[in-house]
């Protein structure tokens, strides 16, 4: 009884010891350094307890549900062969799960308004809202494409670091042309794309891909969708800049 | 009863910004694949748990972290805590910054990027991926150390950079140059995995708090202006933590090289002298 009670209660203390590190560094901080006290302890008691219950729960689902189906899909495609579906099907993971993105939502936002203040666009609502709309919808396309990118790579086997690097190379010649305002916010748009669901399902696709095509290893060649979901919005985004 | 309508409220969000995702699946399963999805009832109870999963987290997180921690990124970043070690009379002179009177802004974004990217579920995820998949040689915690300092090291430099107020792209361009270098070093099965975690780390827990950061600390230095300076600290916590992955792998390498040579040079001294204590 108290073994299972034991088992039943090692998620929660593994969820607790990841958030330890936040704890010590915010409570040294503010009595150490600010010198004040915590305040709304209770609050963050609360709050922390929520966090810990559902840090637990999120991996729980992670390897009952996500994994799984990541992996599912990624062998019924392999086993039926169908390349046009599966890289329909990549574009449309990668563009949907971005468009709606509420972290890209806000950037697209403060992009908006960086723009008016430098007068690229009108300050107006709707010149502010297409330029915020344009922006997602150019982001969400990138990740699309990157993903799709991934999936052939894994299919052929092409080794990473070539595409990366003609990645950077393409980053650095278009940070050379584009105009000055945008270029900070398209080096934080390819870090705001993957949303905590997205990058789970993504690399159990790419590593189920990679373990279910012969000559493949999954360590190798399961991993880097992501790496080129945060690399093209950058491309992107200053492209989007110019036309402004 | 608040709470209870802030939990509710936050999964119908989460349910929001999954619908998209899940409308994909089950459509591709259907209308594709078309075969039952396997142990469809176990999945379907695994997706709830996400949903519920990360709702409580962002509720907590917002309740608990965000408050206290953005407070704290402004004082940290304002001018009068900045002055606080100074004389009178320079406080009164202050016009231009010097990098060093921010030390406090560095160690305390080197310190929550650490601690906000050990916490990222997303971060976890692939972690235990990479361990299930490398048959146990990466430690999930290994990996997530190694991610850590690389998001502490890339908010640390990043915050210095919005003091100084150099380019950003010098830096970023800077970090590619290492990366390309360390990858044709590096153990070839971490080149992937390293890439990928520069994008995993920035999501919901670190974003908010380093935006808070960049924007505080751009709205106080004398010269910054939020707009353009306030970007890119993200940028910096997507690209460090490749070197630090590379670097760990690297050094983990190493290690085993220079444990194999001395079991090697032990066998041989066994061999010999069997006799003599090696140690």
């Amino acid at each position: 009884m108290l073994v299972k009670f034991g088992e039943l209660l090692k998620p929660f203390l593994y969820s607790f010891r990841d958030l330890v590190p936040i704890i010590v560094v915010v409570g040294f901080f503010q009595l150490v350094v600010l010198q004040q006290a915590i305040p709304n302890v209770n609050e963050i008691l609360v709050g922390t307890l929520l966090v810990v219950i559902g840090l637990a729960l999120f991996v729980r689902g992670l390897e009952m549900g996500l994994f799984p189906i990541g992996e599912s899909l990624a062998y019924s495609f392999a086993r039926k062969g169908s390349l046009f579906w599966l890289l329909s099907f990549a574009f449309a993971l990668g563009f949907g799960t971005t468009v709606a993105e509420p972290a890209l939502i806000a950037v697209a936002k403060e992009a908006a308004f960086v723009a008016a203040q430098e007068h690229i666009i009108a300050e107006t609502r709707e010149a502010m809202d297409a330029y915020a709309m344009g922006l997602r919808l150019t982001v969400a396309v990138s990740v699309g494409i990157a993903i799709l990118v991934g999936v052939i790579r894994i299919i052929k086997g092409w080794p990473i670091h070539y595409l990366i690097i003609a990645g950077y190379i393409g980053v650095v010649l278009m940070t050379g042309i584009a105009p000055e305002e945008i270029v900070g916010i398209a080096y934080d748009s390819g870090g705001v794309t993957t949303s905590t669901v997205t990058v789970p399902l993504v690399t159990a696709l790419g590593v189920g891909l990679a373990s279910s095509i012969k000559g493949r290893n999954p360590m190798v060649d399961g991993f880097g969708l992501i790496a080129f979901a945060s690399l093209t919005p950058m491309i992107f985004v200053m492209g989007y800049g110019m036309f402004f | 009863m608040e709470l209870l309508n802030e939990i509710l409220t936050m999964t119908l969000l989460t349910v929001r910004d999954v619908l998209p995702i899940a409308v994909i699946i089950f459509g591709v399963q259907i209308f594709v694949i078309r075969k039952p999805i396997p142990n469809l009832k176990r999945t379907l109870i695994g997706f709830v748990y996400v949903l519920i999963g990360l709702a409580l987290f962002l509720v907590g997180l917002e309740k608990a972290l965000f408050p206290l921690g953005k407070v704290m990124a402004e004082q940290l970043t304002d001018p009068a805590f900045i002055a606080q070690g100074l004389s009178a009379e320079l406080h009164d002179a202050i016009q231009t910054v010097r990098w060093q009177d921010y030390k406090w802004t560095y160690i305390f974004a080197f310190a929550i990027g650490f601690a906000t990217t050990i916490a990222e579920p997303a971060l976890l995820a692939v972690a235990i991926k990479a361990h299930e998949v490398s048959a146990g040689t990466i430690s999930v915690w290994g990996l997530r150390v190694a991610v850590g300092l690389g998001v502490a090291i890339g908010i640390a430099i990043g915050t210095f950079r919005i003091v100084t107020g150099t380019p950003l792209h010098y830096y970023i361009i800077a970090g590619y140059i290492i990366v390309v270098l360390q990858t044709a070093v590096a153990p070839r099965l971490i080149i992937a995995l390293a890439y990928d975690s520069g994008g995993v780390t920035t999501s919901t827990v670190t974003v908010p708090l380093v935006a808070a950061l960049g924007l505080g600390l751009a709205s106080t230095v004398p010269g910054r202006s939020p707009a353009l300076d306030g970007f890119g600290l993200i940028a910096f916590a997507s690209l460090f933590p490749m070197i630090t992955v590379m670097g760990y792998a690297q050094i983990s390498e190493w290690k085993y090289r220079r444990q194999e040579k001395r079991n090697q040079r032990l066998n041989s001294a066994n061999n010999t002298r069997p006799n003599e204590d090696v140690r």
